[in-house]
């Protein structure tokens, strides 16, 4: 480094690597801090899930009580949607969109480190509950009356309400920014119809986010008010409805479950065309699916409260029922990607076909409970934890761990080991089938969730047994995993620009990139400027003449 | 990478505007959830909707009203700031940028004194709740685009405005209709849908 000659007698600007990362407003690092941040947060939640496994794996209250019980199901559910799943496709969403779409960084770089350093705040108030006499204990849902100060007097309600909100604040400027990213920083030739598929996803998913979160938000301060400055929105004694917390929860929370997993797909559908050497089958349908799911999502929420027996019953199923409709769509987009195509199994691909797989799993079920007579059936039964966990951890968890050992090359220039990540991936698709698979026969059989105990005649116990069974698998497929990351940084295989021959703009610069990103940009005049690259345009048939590069553009450091 | 190094090179609208723009969309949803909350009360309410027994009725004399139209003219004064610095007019910025400061705070006051005579608390049943919240929360609104305002007549004192840069000025000016918006919707919700 340089001294500096523009003050004079100032000392040499000596930069501390750890101020370096604390203050960066480099869209790449900031991805970094959020995976790090995430993975701890996951490291946290995956414990609590162990708590609930251990305590249901026989009868009888063995290892908590109910009260602990309580906590740990509301805490396992609130950091793994809002701590880890969503921030980790933020962070990778932050490290690669503006990479994929030519961009130097994202539109508001200042912004982007507050959205980020809102997170760490808002988890840590969230699980301070512990420190204060017991964490949150009304389920990740929040229902009224259970958060009510009546059945939850102590401050970790209040502690949750307010660590969602920061929470909830920081994914809306992050939203923001994102939006305005995509919307203003793409590089010349990069049409709408041209962003990778990843871009389209992370489109639908931060609009969601920008208009479903403050929804929450609202909610929480209206529960916040009941709670502290007796107020009534909730209160039914004074004219308040607790169905209303419901309302105002579902309305956000289903577009959530979008927010989750739409990320993942769109991993998928970067990931499935590199293995298999073909362009992704149906770009444009893919697109325009990923936007249907996204209006639709707005208008089933009330799926989620059948047995509240206010809700019109048809409406909701129909609607639910027709965002099958683009989701089929996509799986069928998946599979014509991969028939006859010329497909290597990397770890990347493997998690990829996982998400396919365990996410159609998880569709079907979803479709069966779309149905109201089924629903009525199966309300807050193991069904429904079955289900969502098919979605969550089969769907968007497969996706963190797929776009982990996709883009891992290009965050750090080194290859992951293949060996130790198919260990970890079959370790982790065997684990998570043993544990939620079972849930699903156990939630026919009418056991109800979030209960901390169950009789020995109910018939339960050979499936709960191999759930927890399936849940240490799962614990235990995180070691080579970790051992997978810790050795490939110390000493991995460089991976160069482009280990994958990947088709999209973040292969074109180097591993990990310069802060500016790009010293130049290859034309852009497909949704595969690196194929084309590599191929010349004759894949594209007649296109403008090589002279005729005006595409070409350089893009100032 | 300054924002302002990357919006000279694209065209079209500019990038703070497109952020400024789209916050506003999340905020008009975070106050539809609020308004959801007042209306679901109302449609649920057994008994006469308004104030709670014993208060008085809910006037748009003396206070409610005059506050409304101080708002309203703020959004014109704001709007002349605009134009004022669009046509390269520092001072008329300046002047205009701290008449609608005025008339904000004068709005905040207005809102304040008007609570002590409300007889009614937040506390006193549903009607209460809704009516503090909306208010105390579009009040907060005000209160931010407040503190945006003073910064930016501090830098229009600095003279850092010019007619072809003033994208910020432009930004909370948005904001300061927007929640002007907002504010005639809790008007006309609180004092003629009853």
């Amino acid at each position: 480094m340089a001294t500096t000659t523009l003050a004079p007698g100032s000392r040499t600007y000596g930069r501390s690597w750890v101020l370096d990362w604390l203050t960066t407003v480099d869209h790449k690092r900031i991805g970094v801090l959020y995976i790090i941040n995430s993975f701890v947060f996951f490291f946290f939640a995956g414990l609590l899930a162990l708590v609930i496994r251990s305590e249901l794996a026989v009868p009888g209250l063995q290892f908590v009580d109910e009260s602990t019980f309580n906590q740990a199901f509301t805490m396992h559910g609130t950091l793994m949607i809002f701590l880890f799943i969503v921030p980790m496709f933020s962070g990778f969403a932050n490290y690669i969109v503006p990479l994929m779409i030519g961009a130097p960084d994202m539109a508001f770089p200042r912004v982007n480190a507050l959205s980020f350093w809102m997170l760490p705040l808002g988890g840590a108030l969230i699980v301070s509950g512990y420190l204060v006499g017991g964490a949150a204990a009304g389920g990740w849902t929040g229902y009224n009356p259970l958060t009510q100060q009546r059945f939850a007097p102590g401050d970790g309600t209040d502690l949750w309400i307010m660590g969602l909100a920061v929470v909830g604040t920081a994914s809306i400027l992050g939203s923001v920014n994102f939006l305005t990213t995509i919307f203003k920083m793409r590089a010349p030739g990069m049409t709408l119809f041209r962003m990778p598929i990843f871009v389209w996803t992370v489109l639908v998913t931060q609009t969601l986010i920008l208009l479903a979160t403050p929804v929450i938000t609202a909610a929480l301060i209206a529960l916040f008010i009941d709670r502290n400055y007796g107020g009534s929105f909730f209160d039914p004694s004074v004219g308040g409805d607790p169905v209303l917390w419901q309302h105002l929860f579902w309305f956000f929370g289903h577009p959530e479950v979008y927010i989750v997993i739409l990320p993942a797909l769109g991993v998928v559908s970067e990931i499935l065309p590199v293995f298999s050497r073909k362009p992704l089958f149906g770009y444009r349908a893919f697109a325009w699916a990923t936007i249907a799911i996204g209006l639709l999502s707005f208008s089933v929420w009330a799926h989620h409260m059948f047995t509240t027996g206010v809700v019109f019953l048809p409406f909701f199923t129909f609607m639910t029922a027709l965002i099958a409709i683009p989701t089929g769509v996509k799986m069928f987009n998946w599979l014509a990607t991969l028939f006859r195509g010329s497909i290597t199994f990397t770890t990347a691909m493997l998690f990829a076909l996982g998400i396919v797989s365990m996410f159609l799993i998880g569709g079907i079920s979803g479709v069966m409970l779309a149905s109201a007579p089924v629903d009525f059936h199966l309300q807050d039964t193991y069904f429904v934890v079955a289900h969502l966990h098919y979605v969550f951890f089969g769907g968007a968890a497969l996706g963190v761990f797929a776009s982990t050992y996709y883009w891992f090359p290009k965050m750090s220039g080194k290859r992951l080991n293949e060996r130790l990540g198919k260990v970890h991936f079959w370790m982790l698709l065997i684990g998570f089938n043993l544990t939620f698979f079972p849930m699903h026969m156990l939630g026919i059989q009418g056991m109800p969730r979030r209960i901390a105990d169950y009789s020995p005649d109910a018939g339960w116990t050979v499936m709960n047994l191999i759930a927890t069974g399936g849940a240490l698998l799962i614990a235990l497929s995180m070691i080579p995993f970790l051992v997978n990351v810790v050795t490939t940084l110390v000493n991995g295989e460089k991976a160069g620009e482009d280990p994958w021959e990947g088709n999209t703009l973040e292969w074109a610069t180097t591993s990990p990139p310069p802060t500016y990103n790009f010293d130049r940009l290859p034309p852009i005049r497909s949704e595969r400027p690196l194929f084309d690259l590599r191929h010349g345009q004759q894949a594209h048939g007649p296109g403008p003449s090589p002279g005729a590069a005006s595409a070409d553009a350089r893009v100032e450091p | 990478m300054s924002t302002q190094a990357t919006s000279r090179r694209q065209g079209g609208f500019p990038i703070p505007l497109v952020g400024m723009l789209l916050f506003i969309s999340s905020e008009v949803m975070f106050f539809g959830g609020l308004f959801a909350t007042y209306f679901s009360a109302r449609a649920s309410f057994n008994g006469e909707w308004g104030p709670p027994a014993g208060a008085p009725e809910l006037e748009i004399l003396p206070i409610a009203l005059p506050i409304t139209i101080i708002l309203l003219v703020s959004s014109l004064t704001m709007h002349q700031a605009v134009r004022s610095i669009a046509r390269g007019n520092q001072s008329g910025l300046r002047f205009w940028l701290i008449v609608t400061l005025l008339l904000g705070a004068l709005f905040l006051a207005g809102q304040a004194y008007d609570y002590t005579q409300l007889g009614f608390g937040i506390s006193d049943g549903v009607f209460g709740t809704v009516f503090y919240t909306l208010t105390g929360f579009h009040g907060a609104h005000v209160f931010g685009g407040v503190i945006g305002l003073t910064i930016l007549a501090s830098r229009a004192v600095g003279g850092q405005f010019s007619a072809r840069n003033h994208v910020a000025v432009e930004a909370v000016s948005y904001y300061w209709h927007f929640v002007d918006v907002v504010w005639i919707a809790l008007f006309t919700t609180l004092y003629f849908l009853r």
